[in-house]
C-alpha cells in the first residue's frame, strides 16, 4: 500500500475503535491495542468526531502553546501512522 | 490571557504482549538538564551545538578512586594516563596534577607528553613503530621502552652500543588468559618460549637495562579473572629473571583494558549491570602479584596505563534535533547534528542518549541519526525516547574514550570542547575547527588555481 497517495484529509477511523482517556486504544476487530500520549487522544478524539484538518489544526494552537507548521506536520504523521497501523479506513 | 498548555508531538504506539524482557531496557526520558550545576541549554548557547563536554570533577573522582582501590591492595602502584584514550592537553594535565605518568604508543604523543611537561623518565613509550630517531630520543630522555619485537630489540641493541648508558627496556608479552581473542600481534608470546627468548637475549646481550614487563591483555575486558592469569604469569617471569639471572624487575606493568560502564552493541544487558567494578580488577591483578612469592622487599611496582575506565563517564557529547522523519516500515527517525565522524564509538556502543528538556513520559521507537549523508551515520539503531522535536537538545554519554582522539574531520568541522572546573566554572579546551584551519597545510598546485564554469 502506498501510504503517501492517499488523501488523509478524507479518510475516516474505524468506527468501533474504543479509547479511554488515559490514551489506551483498542481495536476490537483485530484485538490490537495501543497507548497514546494526551496529544495523541486530542488528536484522536478530534478526529474521530469527524473534524476537517483544518479545524483540528486551529483547535490545537487555540489550547497549546504551538504555531500552525508544527501541528500540521504532526497531524500528517499521526495519520499516516493510523493507516499504518490499519486504524482508518484507507 | 489564556495561558496555552504544553505542546508535544502525538504518538501512538503498538502494545505487543509476548514474553517480557525481565529486566526490560530503560526508557530514557528523564532529561539531564545539568552538567556539575551548568544548564546544558546554556553551554549549548554559549559554546554552539554539537559540543563535547568534559567534568574535572569527574575526571578526578575516577582517578583516585582507582588508585585507592589499588593502593590499598598493592604497595606500590603507578598509573601512566594513556594518551591515545584521549590526549587533549587539558585532560593530560588534569591526571598529571593527580600525578599520573604518560603512556604513549608514537612519536607525535611522546612531544604531547613532553611538551606537556611530564619528564622524559615519566613516559612509557609503547608500541610498534617507533623509528630509529624515536627510540634515540626516548633513550636521551631516559624513558622506559616497551619493546614490541625482535626487529626492535636488535635495533636498540644496535643503538646501545655507541651510548655510554643502558637504555631502559621492558618487553611487551602476549598471552594466553583464557579470553577469545587471544590478543597476540603486540609482543612476545609467553607460551611457547618468544618472551623468555628477548629476556635471555637482553640480559646477555649486556647492552640494554630490563627494568620491567609489560602486558596488556585486551580491550573492554569483561572477566578480571582474565587479568589474574596474566598477572600470575608476568609474576612468574620476573621470578624466575630473579633464579636464573639474580636481577629482579622494578616494575610489572598490567596495560589497561579495564571496560567502562558502556553498553556493547548486542549485548542482552546494560553495561552498568554487566560491567566489573574496577575493584575486581584490583583483586584480579593485586591477588595474583601478592601470591606469586616475591620476596617482601622486592616487590615489583605495578604499573597501570587504564584509559577508558577513568575518562568515559566524564565525557559528555551535546548535540540539537534537526528533524524527524517516518521511515518506510513507519518507524521513527531522528536526524541530530552529531554523528559518527565525531562518535566513533557509535560502532561499538549502544550509547545512552538522554534529552535535555522536559518531553513527557511517552515515549516511541527511533533510529537516531546522524548529520552525514551517509548511510552508516547510525548513532543509535533502536531506542526508545520521548516525542523529540526539532530544536530540543539531547545528551550522549560516555564519550569520554577514544572520541575526541578518534574524531573524523569529514564532511563538517569537528566541534568545540569544553571542561567544567571542579568549582563548575566552563572553560574552553579546544576551539571549532575552522575552514582555514582545515586547509591550512593544504596546497594547490598553480596550474589548478584558474578555472572557468
Amino acid at each position: 500500500m502506498f501510504v503517501s497517495s492517499i488523501n488523509t484529509n478524507i479518510m475516516k477511523l474505524k468506527k468501533d475503535l474504543a479509547i479511554s482517556d488515559s490514551g489506551f486504544l483498542f481495536n476490537p476487530s483485530t484485538g490490537d491495542s495501543y497507548s497514546l500520549n494526551p496529544i495523541g487522544v486530542e488528536f484522536f478524539k478530534l478526529l474521530q468526531k469527524g473534524n476537517s484538518d483544518d479545524e483540528i489544526i486551529s483547535q490545537i494552537i487555540n489550547d497549546y502553546a504551538i504555531d500552525k507548521n508544527s501541528v500540521e506536520k504532526d497531524l500528517y504523521d499521526f495519520k499516516n501512522l493510523l493507516v499504518n497501523y490499519k486504524l482508518i479506513n484507507a | 490571557m489564556k495561558t496555552k498548555k504544553i505542546y508535544e508531538r502525538p504518538l501512538i504506539k503498538p502494545l505487543n504482549s509476548g514474553l517480557m524482557n525481565k529486566f526490560g531496557k530503560r526508557t530514557e526520558w528523564t532529561p539531564l538538564t545539568e552538567i556539575d550545576g551548568i544548564k546544558v541549554v546554556d553551554l549549548l548557547q554559549e559554546y554552539g551545538s554539537p559540543l563535547f563536554v568534559y567534568s574535572e570533577k569527574k575526571i578526578r573522582e575516577n582517578y583516585q578512586h582507582a588508585k585507592r582501590v589499588f593502593e590499598t591492595r598493592y604497595p606500590k602502584v603507578q598509573f601512566a594516563w594513556s594518551y591515545k584514550t584521549c590526549y587533549l592537553n587539558a585532560v593530560c594535565d588534569v591526571y598529571h596534577q593527580e600525578g599520573s605518568w604518560a603512556e604513549v604508543v608514537s612519536r607525535f604523543e611522546y612531544e604531547k607528553a613532553l611538551k606537556n611537561g611530564v619528564p622524559g623518565n615519566k613516559i612509557i613509550f609503547n608500541g610498534p613503530d617507533k623509528t630509529n630517531e624515536d627510540l634515540e630520543l626516548a633513550i636521551k630522555n631516559n624513558s622506559p621502552i616497551h619493546i614490541d619485537h625482535l626487529d626492535e630489540l636488535y635495533r636498540l641493541n644496535e643503538l646501545a652500543a655507541n651510548l655510554t648508558k643502558k637504555p631502559k627496556v621492558a618487553i611487551r608479552v602476549n598471552m594466553d588468559t583464557g579470553i577469545y581473542p587471544m590478543w597476540d600481534r603486540f609482543g612476545f608470546n609467553y607460551e611457547n618460549g618468544q618472551a623468555w627468548d628477548a629476556i635471555n637475549k637482553i640480559i646477555t646481550l649486556d647492552k640494554l637495562e630490563l627494568v620491567g614487563l609489560h602486558t596488556h591483555i585486551g580491550t573492554f575486558m569483561l572477566t578480571p579473572s582474565a587479568y589474574a592469569v596474566a598477572a600470575s604469569k608476568m609474576a612468574d617471569l620476573a621470578i624466575n629473571i630473579k633464579k636464573k639471572y639474580k636481577k629482579s624487575v622494578a616494575y610489572i606493568d598490567m596495560g589497561g583494558g579495564f571496560a567502562s560502564k558502556n553498553t556493547l552493541k548486542g549485548s542482552y544487558y546494560m553495561g552498568s549491570d554487566t560491567v566489573p567494578d574496577i575493584e575486581e580488577y584490583a583483586e584480579a591483578i593485586t591477588s595474583s602479584l601478592i601470591n606469586a612469592g616475591f620476596d617482601k622487599d622486592e616487590m615489583p611496582y605495578l604499573y597501570l596505563e587504564t584509559g577508558r575506565a577513568l575518562i568515559d563517564d566524564a565525557g559528555f557529547l551535546l548535540g540539537t534535533v534537526i528533524a524527524n522523519k517516518r521511515l518506510s516500515d513507519g518507524r521513527r527517525a531522528t536526524i541530530l547534528d552529531f554523528g559518527v565522524n565525531i562518535m566513533f564509538t557509535s560502532f561499538w556502543y549502544d550509547h545512552k542518549i538522554s534529552p535535555v528538556e522536559e518531553l513527557g513520559y511517552h515515549t516511541e521507537d527511533t533510529t537516531l541519526y546522524g548529520p552525514m549523508c551517509m548511510n552508516i551515520d547510525v548513532v543509535r539503531e533502536n531506542i526508545s525516547m520521548p516525542p523529540l522535536s526539532p530544536g530540543n537538545h539531547v545528551v550522549a554519554h560516555f564519550v569520554g574514550a577514544y572520541n575526541v582522539t578518534q574524531s573524523m574531520q569529514f564532511i563538517s568541522l569537528r566541534p568545540a570542547i569544553v571542561m567544567i572546573d571542579t568549582k563548575g566554572k566552563p572553560h574552553l579546551i579546544k576551539t571549532k575547527e575552522s575552514l582555514e584551519g582545515i586547509q591550512k597545510d593544504e596546497l594547490v598546485p598553480e596550474h589548478l588555481r584558474i578555472f572557468k564554469l
